[in-house]
């Protein structure tokens, strides 16, 4: 992401903080780098997903995309479902 | 609406490759020309929002349709373009919410 979960320096980093947390994600779970401090990530990580843009979502290590896919997940109901699937947010009882 | 060299390439590139039923292009550079990221640099044609109703995109995940997107505007994202907000959706779609 560009910036840090507590302090986003892009809407789309902002919105993708904003998404997880109403997802009901623990800010424990969730690991950022700030691309802005390090060129080297923000050019390798590029190269790694084949993906142009920041920021970049992986779940368990797996690429789901940037904002705009996570916002139609997170409207879909998908993220939640997805989300649930990898226990990075409570199941259902 | 004054359309520059990279909104005239990006609505180029997007007709002849997906043939689409509606496509909207808006250059929304001026929303983030004052943040921090973007300090020193001077081009007004650096964030899109593209919306692209288009067959290519029947039976693609939403990861495949962004990929073809960011495929087909390759030099234009590894120019002056640092941020591109896509809705991609088959005429199927339309009329769905989300």
């Amino acid at each position: 992401m560009k910036g840090t979960p507590d302090a986003p320096q892009c809407g789309f980093s902002r919105a993708v903080v904003q998404i997880l947390d109403a997802q009901g994600v623990d800010a424990k779970q969730i690991k950022a780098y700030n691309v802005l401090e390090d060129q080297d990530l923000r050019n390798g990580i590029k190269e790694y997903s084949s993906w142009p843009t920041i920021p970049q979502v992986y779940l368990k290590g797996v690429f789901v995309g940037g904002c705009d896919i996570l916002l139609q997940m997170h409207q879909s109901g998908e993220l939640e479902t997805l989300l649930k699937e990898k226990e990075l947010v409570p199941g259902d009882l | 609406m004054e359309t520059g060299p990279v909104y005239q390439s990006i609505q180029k590139k997007l007709t002849e490759a997906l043939r689409p039923v509606n496509l909207e292009i808006l250059n929304e550079s001026h929303l983030h020309a004052h943040h921090q990221a973007m300090k020193g640099v001077v081009s007004s044609e650096t964030h899109f929002s593209v919306s692209v109703v288009s067959e290519e995109f029947q039976g693609k995940t939403l990861m495949e349709r962004h990929r073809l997107i960011y495929n087909l505007l390759n030099d234009e994202l590894a120019g002056g373009v640092h941020a591109l907000t896509i809705k991609a959706k088959a005429p199927v779609e339309i009329g769905t919410n989300g």
